[in-house]
């Protein structure tokens, strides 16, 4: 519990560790990279199923969410400015914001899947079989490319969690804040990723 | 290792307003998307989306701030996934 500040004899390398973070997002890019890959594909092979089905989606609920995380990716941002100078009070508050963000873009998830889902637009649902292949193929997309994204947020919530007990144990601060700034890093990725997944399933009608 | 020794701190201000030009980013898409354009819809919406794209890698992701090698790394990904994305449409339109 003891930690001397500037303890220097400790080998620490905060470059490596961010580099090995971006290592870990190109990785993250490629695979949603390839998602979006087989989305183009299958948009041009059934344009007007895509067109039709990206219809049922809801703008608006779309265009909240894309604000929510555009704001919770400023919070973050905002939160590694805080720890740099050395005001933890601040990096709190703006690491709880953004978990609250966070939160409220998962409920507003589950009440847009909850009205498909009760719609009948699930995969292998009875109405998707009679809409035809194209809408399949989109739902099918949909529900698994938004679903891989929630999944991201939803680890990312665990991870900003530990990050603000760091913080408020002293383990994350002024002179050592690369693991927040690494996961201010991570939630930037889930903010890049919906940034294309925004117009490509609920705008482009 | 002598950490931290030029690490360059954002000011808030700087992070508002590229979450304002976000936002506005957004409101754009969301109008020109809601006009009949044809096919130039997805060319819009996808360049729009690619300005964001670089307002949180260049400001949020601090690539302008940070080591050139970040930004270098981040180009050539980006250029590889363009590449696979134009190699495969080119298979399909000309198959």
């Amino acid at each position: 519990m003891e930690q001397v500040p500037g303890n220097t004899h400790l080998h620490r390398d905060d470059e490596a560790s961010k580099i090995g973070m971006w290592l870990f997002i190109f990785t993250e890019l490629l695979l949603f990279g390839g998602l979006f890959i087989v989305y183009s594909i299958y948009r041009y092979l059934h344009p007007v199923a895509f067109e039709l089905a990206a219809d049922e989606l809801d703008v608006v609920t779309g265009a909240v969410n894309t604000v929510i995380l555009l704001v919770s990716s400023m919070t973050i941002a905002m939160s590694v400015t805080a720890i740099q100078k050395n005001d933890k009070k601040l990096t709190l508050l703006l690491l709880g914001a953004t978990l609250l963000l966070a939160l409220v873009f998962m409920v507003n998830k589950y009440f847009e899947w909850e009205a498909k889902i009760s719609y009948g637009l699930y995969p292998g649902s009875g109405r998707l079989h009679e809409f035809g292949h194209g809408d399949t193929l989109f739902f099918g997309l949909y529900y698994f490319m938004t679903g891989l994204h929630a999944l991201h947020i939803l680890i990312g919530m665990c991870i900003i969690g530990v990050v603000m007990y760091q913080v408020w144990k002293n383990n994350v601060r002024t002179d050592k804040f690369a693991f927040l700034e690494n996961t201010g890093l991570y939630w930037h990725l889930v903010d890049l990723i919906w940034i294309f997944l925004f117009p490509l399933f609920y705008l482009i009608t | 290792m002598e950490n931290n020794e030029k690490h360059h701190i954002v000011p808030y201000m700087t992070h508002l307003i590229v979450l304002l030009g976000l936002l506005v980013l957004t409101a754009l898409t969301i109008a020109v998307t809601s006009i009949e354009l044809g096919p130039l819809t997805v060319t819009v919406a996808l360049v729009l989306a690619t300005s964001k794209a670089l307002l949180v890698l260049i400001y949020f992701m601090h690539l302008k701030f940070d080591n050139v090698i970040y930004s270098i790394m981040v180009g050539f990904v980006m250029f590889s996934i363009i590449s696979i994305i134009v190699i495969t449409f080119l298979d399909y339109l000309f198959r």
